[in-house]
């Protein structure tokens, strides 16, 4: 179906109460509706046009709430802003999770009800999701305008009897706490895991601990200079999330970045991807304690971060995207310098994979193990490899081209059976596709300017990319002087950890730090 | 699995020669900005930074390293760039040294470390885990990186340090057997980095616990944080944490 399909589809379907718009240049179709239709438009969107849900979107206007449930659909049908606006004092909303039984929007509405003190009617889980209710009091809503950062600090009430909430009851049952300090070189996060002995009966992450409020932080800034807030939250993925946010802010300005600019861009995404996937698939060599093969892949990823280093400054891409283009032009001889190696590293990761498949001792432990089924993985609207090894063929790249994308050619790898090893087998796939979009992307550099300078217009506009871990919104409203007025961020791991409990529930002990590994999540780039 | 043998062998000694010898590969740090004379546009200069490491003072331009973070910006763009040095020996001593406790012969070779993430952005954590790899392999120095604050002798912290880590992160610190040191590594703990202004992050770790050594960049490479564990056990130099002009 494609755009024009859409809006005909949808005011055939609702006569009252709904009213579309196509902006065709950004290839969003909105819908304006009312509280009493948003429940039913989701729910045809999601269970009838097989729509992604990839976000909510909460903006506090003057006088008006106004929430943007954001669609993802086919590169025909793009992308669907299904909005709702009520008055400022009214703050409750219906939940689509209940309502047009959208799970995927589940963590989207507690943390809007969190932040906001939006609430959203149904909804069984509100409250204590970012903000600790051992930390802080309810009713803080930090997202609001009026919200007084030093009056909040000072005025903590915490919940001093705050104890985690244990469901299984049979006799024998225990809970293991792990986090948010645990094992060698983690990042920072809690689960429990509930258990009568050897078999994880109820899985629960609890996030945010490193929740840093970019959103709020990244307000009244020039956006040059929350740029340096959207490469640095995520940096191990540094490069997509900035330019998911420069995009954003080139689509408000309705400006192109110069054809080297974006071609270039596309190089280093595919640089950053090939470097994040050599790090995700040493992560599954360490969890399972191949050691062999964990330094061989520890080699690959050292010497990726060292061509990042050598052909742009940083190992980790920093500095180098602006809103318009790039700072700096990097040399058509430097990037085929970079690509070659690049090839041989590639080479090197294939004879990895070849060793792997045929080690009996690492397939068991890694097979079968952590399944997300692809009806889950619908359900959730999961993004990234974890989608793709779940049979779920979604991939911005292609779906929603960008930056030149569309002029490429590559695959997007799924697999079947969505255990850990065939998410394994997506990394590397993906790998070898992004070397192949290396050599596309080199050979298509012409000379010309890297950088032309976006106009400053007020406005609002999203702009995604398809991070490594997978599809990323950036959302940015900005001022007449440029200033950002809201920033929102929607991450692939923020998206996926919303899953990760089923994978782990009904498996072994031993296997939860092999299934922590093969989802690849990052709790920065969900905590913010 | 004789396999994964043979590969090991065939891969050979990938080590670097550092401490010893420096390391002189591409692309193993990003470098940090060189304080100079710059005149006239000194002033343009350390207007360019957005984390106010820049200072200028009657034409002279010095880098607090502690809040570089690698942007570019007095470089990129810039009428008159700002040299840029390509080192990574960058670790300093904190303010106040602690003289109580020293950490005695044997720990000089033998140190267990403890990470701590306290609101890190990845990768930071993830140049931590490249000591292990075989390009810097840090066992054979004596460092072993330990799970659990009751074996650990150096605490080490990247990340912004949010409000609602402060309170694991004080507990893991109180759970370790004296003597013990911490090492805060990144922009982030250093000086806040990018967050600084936010109002659930601290501004620096000292804030939050007494630091000992201070590993500078955003993130600091391997080599940088691998010469940090050195101060910490005073087996190298400290560096110094602000660039001034002669």
């Amino acid at each position: 179906m494609n755009y024009t399909g859409l809006l005909d589809w949808i005011e055939r379907t609702f006569t009252g109460g709904v009213r579309c718009r196509l902006d065709a240049a950004r290839r969003v179709s909105e819908v304006d509706c009312d509280r009493g239709a948003l429940a039913e438009v989701c729910r045809r969107l999601f269970h009838e046009l097989d729509f992604a849900f990839a976000g909510l979107i909460v903006e506090e206007q003057p006088q008006t709430w106004d929430l943007r449930y954001v669609f993802c659909g086919g590169p025909e049908a793009g992308w669907v802003h299904v909005r709702v606006e009520a008055p400022i004092e009214e703050k409750l909303f219906p939940s689509i999770v209940i309502e047009s039984k959208i799970p995927a929007a589940d963590w989207h509405e507690r943390e809007a009800e969190d932040l906001f003190g939006v609430r959203f009617a149904g909804h069984p889980r509100l409250g204590d999701f970012v903000l600790h209710d051992d930390a802080w009091q309810e009713a803080v809503e930090p997202m609001r305008h009026r919200f007084d950062a030093q009056a909040a600090i000072r005025d903590r009430k915490p919940r001093a009897d705050w104890r985690p909430r244990r469901v299984v009851q049979e006799s024998g049952a225990f809970m293991m706490p792990i986090g948010p300090k645990f094992s060698g070189v983690t990042e920072s996060v809690h689960f429990q895991l509930e258990t009568v002995g050897e078999d994880v009966i109820r899985s629960w992450t609890r996030l945010f601990y490193k929740w840093r409020a970019i959103e709020k932080l990244a307000e009244g800034k020039l956006a040059e200079e929350a740029l340096l807030i959207a490469e640095r939250f995520a940096a191990t993925t540094a490069f997509a999330h900035g330019l998911a946010f420069c995009q954003a802010v080139e689509s408000i300005g309705g400006s192109a970045v110069p054809r080297r600019a974006g071609v270039l861009r596309v190089f280093l995404a595919e640089l950053e991807r090939l470097r994040h996937h050599a790090g995700a698939i040493r992560e599954i060599c360490e969890s399972t304690a191949l050691a062999v093969a964990t330094s061989q892949a520890a080699l690959r990823e050292e010497e990726l971060l060292r061509v990042s280093g050598e052909l742009t400054g940083h190992r980790y891409l920093f500095g180098l995207l602006a809103p318009g283009g790039l700072l700096t032009d990097l040399p058509t001889p430097a990037c085929e310098g970079a690509l070659r190696r690049a090839q041989t590293i590639l080479a090197r990761l294939d004879d990895l994979e070849r060793q792997l498949t045929v080690s009996s001792s690492f397939l068991d432990r890694i097979e079968e193990v952590g399944v997300i089924w692809p009806g889950t993985a619908r359900a959730y609207s999961l993004v990234g490899p974890v989608a793709r090894a779940s049979a779920l063929r979604r991939d911005l790249r292609c779906m929603q081209p960008y930056s030149g994308y569309e002029s490429l050619q590559f695959d997007v790898p799924t697999e079947q059976e969505g255990d850990g090893y065939a998410r394994l087998r997506v990394l590397f796939a993906e790998a070898r596709q992004s070397v192949r979009i290396m050599e596309q992307a080199a050979a298509a550099l012409e000379d010309g300017e890297v950088y032309r300078p976006a106009p400053l217009v007020a406005g609002a506009a999203l702009g995604w990319t398809e991070a490594p871990r997978g599809a990323t919104l950036h959302w940015v409203r900005l001022d007449g002087l440029g200033r950002v007025q809201r920033y929102r961020v929607v991450t692939p791991s923020f998206t996926n950890w919303h899953s990760f409990h089923l994978g782990a529930e009904k498996f072994a002990f031993q296997d939860f730090p092999i299934i922590l590994s093969t989802f690849n999540l990052s709790v920065a780039e969900s905590d913010r | 699995m004789s396999g994964w043998v043979l590969k090991g062998i065939s891969t050979g000694i990938k080590t670097t020669a550092y401490p010893q010898r420096p390391e002189s590969a591409a692309g193993v740090t990003p470098g940090l900005p060189v304080g100079g004379q710059f005149g006239a546009a000194a002033a343009d200069l350390a207007q360019r930074c957005p984390v106010h490491a820049l200072e200028e003072a009657r034409g002279a331009v010095s880098v607090d390293y502690r809040r570089c973070v690698h942007c570019y910006r007095c470089v990129r763009g810039a009428a008159r760039p700002i040299a840029w040095q390509s080192d990574y020996e960058w670790a300093g001593l904190a303010g106040a040294v602690r003289t109580e406790d020293a950490f005695g012969q044997a720990f000089s070779h033998s140190i267990h470390i403890l990470v701590v993430d306290a609101g890190d952005c990845g990768a930071c954590l993830n140049e931590v885990k490249q000591l292990n790899n075989p390009y810097y392999n840090m066992h054979r120095l004596g460092f072993f990186i330990t799970p659990t604050p009751r074996h650990a002798d150096i605490l080490l912290i990247v990340g912004a340090l949010t409000d609602q880590m402060r309170v694991a992160l004080r507990k893991t610190y109180e759970a370790m057997p004296a003597p013990k040191r911490v090492v805060a590594v990144g922009a982030c703990a250093l000086s806040g980095g990018v967050f600084a202004d936010s109002f659930v992050c601290a501004q620096t770790a000292t804030d939050v616990l007494p630091i000992d050594v201070e590993v500078p960049g955003n993130p600091p490479p391997p080599l940088a944080i691998l010469h940090g564990l050195l101060v910490a056990v005073g087996r190298k130099p400290p560096a110094s944490l602000l660039s001034a002009p002669p």
